[in-house]
Order: structure tokens, then sequence, then C-alpha cells
């Protein structure tokens, strides 16, 4: 190995072993230890907080949380399929494509405070229906579980659109013609047709929405208020609030493990398929 | 059906952008309510006055700026390395840190930091975020440069070899040059994606760093204030600057290719 490869490689193995591998191991050591009284974690060696995540309390939010990124990924498929055919479809592609993706990189944080804005009691939806007389009370449209679902589903929509534009810009538009000729409209060669073939860029953008909204944090924090939580909220409560760091990591690793089985199952499906 | 298609299109980027152009219109409302009373700067000028949001900018763009030149850097040499001869482990764990979610992310680093607090006598501050921000930053400098160098002829360099350049000249002479655009457009995501967060910056931060993300986190918490609206325009329009800037580096990049 040369020099400069050493030289060039160590500073990001370095950061990335200290402030990665090294915090990651942490976690499960402290996973396997006992609670402190101020936080932290204390002597003696054991798996009661594994055996807590079973809790049914617990199980109960590892499901609801499995439940709400289902729903928002399955909404962003249904939602980012037509949008990603049109891109495919379009001339000016890249505009389109760098439209979709520009809300992806400002603020993930303001773009959720902007939903507070709109659904609150005293926001602009409840505010406009008020005004035009269809409602008296405001609706509760905000802090509940349809809001975290809408949350999520504005995050991570990008995330569908971008690996479906590009199966779908890469079909033959022959295939297309040839449907038609065969007399097909275009509704039925779309379905017939461009769905079955682009199933791989919905796989891969399924697994794109679906790992980030399992873990999400701010989305059910903010738009969820108290009632919604999910993993992430769980674990986080557990290093401030709880001040139970062993459980904390507990969750959290099982929280990784779940990314981690669901990305390498989906890898090898689609490994699969590419043979 | 092509007619359907593109009514549903604008009505999808309707979706992604309307509530921030809302956000933005009701930023210049006269009304501290979702009621339009008419136009004025007034929160604007609040925004300014404010010194707890004052500090808190300093703080971001110290931390950006730091945070910026480490992972640009570090990130550059990475990916240099990685496109002369594979790095599966550097790769791999690169890859596995940025699906990690934050929120394992941010406690795993507070576990850690407390942890090396132990030995050390240093508190939870600006540097433990700048480098939290640093590692979670360094995959994203790696993809754009590794996307650039990936149209960049190898046979520039094996020229340069053969007139008697050796492998750091080969570098720093011949290819650094030709990757200028993608270095500048991976800082400016790298700026953008250290200036916005919340997650983790909010566990690793201590006395004296609170970032402008986590005042506007605390004030979205407490209810309506259009001073969060002001800010939050002009933060938008600031980073969505930024990311068009990068992405027209990025574009240069590729075009400029022999």
């Amino acid at each position: 190995m040369s020099r400069l490869r050493v030289a060039f490689l160590s500073p990001a193995a370095i950061v990335t072993i200290a402030l990665f591998a090294i915090p990651i191991g942490i976690i499960c050591a402290y996973s396997l230890l006992s609670r402190g009284a101020y936080g932290g974690v204390i002597l003696p060696w054991t798996i009661e907080s594994y055996r807590r995540v079973f809790d049914p309390l617990y199980a109960e939010i590892l499901w609801r949380s499995f439940v709400l990124a289902a729903i928002s990924t399955s909404l962003c498929l249904i939602l980012g399929f037509p949008l990603a055919l049109y891109i495919a479809r379009s001339k000016r592609r890249t505009l389109l494509l760098n439209l979709v993706m520009l809300p992806f990189w400002t603020s993930f944080l303001i773009r959720t405070y902007a939903w507070m804005f709109l659904l609150r009691d005293t926001g602009l939806i409840n505010t406009i229906l008020q005004s035009l007389h269809l409602i008296r009370q405001p609706l509760p449209l905000l802090f509940n579980d349809g809001a975290v679902v809408l949350g999520l589903v504005y995050g991570y929509l990008p995330f569908m659109v971008l690996p479906l534009y590009a199966t779908l810009e890469k079909l033959d538009p022959a295939l297309l013609d040839a449907a038609r000729d065969l007399g097909a409209t275009p509704w039925v060669a779309t379905w017939k047709i461009i769905v079955p073939l682009s199933r791989s860029g919905m796989l891969a953008g399924s697994l794109l929405v679906f790992i980030p909204c399992l873990g999400a944090y701010l989305t059910p924090d903010l738009l969820g208020g108290g009632k919604t939580v999910m993993i992430g909220n769980l674990v986080q409560n557990q290093f401030t609030t709880a001040r139970d760091w062993p459980f904390g990591s507990a969750v959290s690793l099982l929280l990784m493990a779940l990314v981690l089985i669901i990305l390498l199952r989906m890898l090898s499906r689609q490994s699969e398929q590419l043979l | 059906m092509n007619r359907y298609l593109s009514l549903y299109a604008s009505a999808a980027y309707a979706f992604l952008y309307l509530p921030l152009a809302v956000l933005a219109v009701f930023s210049f409302n006269a009304s501290r309510f979702a009621i339009w009373q008419g136009f004025t700067w007034h929160w604007y000028v609040e925004v300014f006055r404010d010194e707890r949001l004052i500090e808190a900018t300093i703080h971001s763009v110290e931390i950006a700026i730091c945070a910026t030149i480490f992972s640009t850097v570090i990130g550059t040499l990475a990916a240099y390395a990685i496109w002369k001869r594979r790095a599966r482990w550097l790769t791999n764990s690169l890859y596995l840190s940025l699906v990690t979610p934050e929120i394992v992310t941010g406690v795993s680093l507070l576990a850690f930091f407390q942890w090396i607090f132990r030995f050390l006598h240093v508190q939870l501050g600006m540097h433990t975020v700048i480098l939290a921000h640093i590692s979670f930053s360094i995959a994203y400098a790696v993809i754009v440069i590794l996307a650039r160098l990936r149209t960049f002829d190898p046979a520039l360099e094996e020229a340069a070899l053969d007139l008697g350049a050796n492998e750091w000249q080969v570098f720093w002479r011949v290819t650094a040059p030709n990757l200028l655009p993608a270095i500048g457009a991976a800082a400016l995501l790298c700026f953008t994606v250290s200036f916005d967060d919340y997650v983790t910056t909010s566990l690793v931060a201590g006395v004296n760093s609170e970032t402008l993300p986590m005042v506007i986190y605390s004030l979205a918490r407490r209810g309506v204030s259009p001073a969060v609206n002001a800010l939050s325009a002009m933060i938008t329009i600031g980073i969505g600057t930024l990311i068009v800037a990068a992405e027209g580096l990025q574009q240069r990049g590729a075009r400029s290719r022999p």
C-alpha cells in the first residue's frame, strides 16, 4: 500500500472509528450495564434492559413505529410514482428533479414547523375554515398520528421519487409503443408494463423512505405532540428525562438492528432480481 | 393521460412548496395570528434585535464553518483514495453512518463524550458539536467527490506519471484542480447539513453552544411567534441559494470533463 494512500485514508478512518464505531460500541456496552442514579451507568452487567424492550408497553411503541412508517412509505409510493413518471417523460427532467430535491436539502426542522403553522388550532387551515363559517370549533389537525404521517410523507417523498425516476427513465419507450400498437390504452399500458418493470425502483424507494421513517424523532416529537411516541422518541426520552441510559442504549441497538436487517434483506432481494 | 399526469405533477409540486411559501408570506403579516392584517417588516426587525437569536446564529455559523473545512478536506482525500483502489470497509461504514437513525447517532455520541469526560476535564460544548458534525458530514463529501471522480479520465494521471510527476504531484497539480467545482459543491452541502442539524446537535450541545435550530425548536414548541416565520423564511432562502449553487458547481464539474 502506498504511503500516499495511507495518508489520504487515515483521517477519514480515524474519524469513522473514533466518532462512529467506538460510540456504537459504547452503546453496546451500556445496554448491558445497570442504571446509575443520576443518569450514566454502573455495574453489574445484566440483560435486564433487553428483557424490558419486550414489555407490552414498549412493544406497542415498536409496533406503532412500524405501522406509521409502513403507512407513510405506502403513501410516498402512491404519491411519488405518478410524479416520477411525469418527470421521466418530461423534457426538462433535470430541472424538475432538482425541484423535488431542493426542499429536502433545506432545514427539516423548518419544514416540520411549516406544517405546525398550517395545522395548529389557531393555524392557517383552521382560521380559514372558521372565517368561512364551515366549522365553529377548530379541527384537531395537529398532535395526532395523521399529522405525523403527513410530516413523514412530506419529509421523505423526494427519497421515493429519486430511485423511481432512475428506473422509469431507463425503460425503453418502444415497449409502450408496442403495447399501444397492440391496442392497450395508455392507462392499461402503464399498469401492465411500466408498473411491473419499475419494481426495483419501488423497492429501493420504499427502503429509502421506510428506514428514516422508522427511526424518525423530530416529526413525531413536533407534529405528534406527547401522544404519538415512536422508537426515536423513546430513545431520546431515556437519555434525557428518564435518565435510563442502559435501556435507551438497548432500544437504540434494537432500532439499528431493525434497520440493518431490512437493509440487508432488501439488498439481497435486489441482487437476486438483477441476476 | 398525459394531461392528468401534468395536472397531478402541479399538485405535487404545490404540496412540496406551498407550506414553505405560506410560511414566508405570513412572515410579513402585521397580525400575530394567521389572519392577514397588512404588510410589515416588524418580525424581521425583531429577529435582528433578538440577542439570543444573534448569538445562536453566530454559534451555528462557527460550527458549520469548522465542520465544513474538516469534513471537506477529510472527505476529499478519502474519496480520492477510494477512487484509486476500493476501500470496502471505509465505504461500508460511511454508508452505514448515513442510514443510522440520527437519534442513534446522537445518543451514541453523547454516551461516548460523557465516557471520555471521565478521563479528560472537559464538558459538552461547541467542540463536541463540531466533532459530531464532522462525523456525519464526511459521508456527504465523499459521495459528491466520488461522483465527480467517476467521470474523471485516469489517462490524465497516467500522462503526468509518465512525465515524471510523483503520486502527490499528480494529485495536487492534476487531479485536485479538476475536482475544484466538486469540492466546492461538497463544502456547500456539508455547510447546509451542519447548519440545519437539530437532533444530534441538541444531544451533544452543552453550555454556550445553543445553535439556531435549537432556538427555532424551542420557539416552535412554545407556540405562535411570527418572528420564527421570518427567521425560517430567511434560512430557507439562504440555504436554498447554497444548494442551487452547489448543484451548479456539480453540473459545471461534470461538463468540463475532457
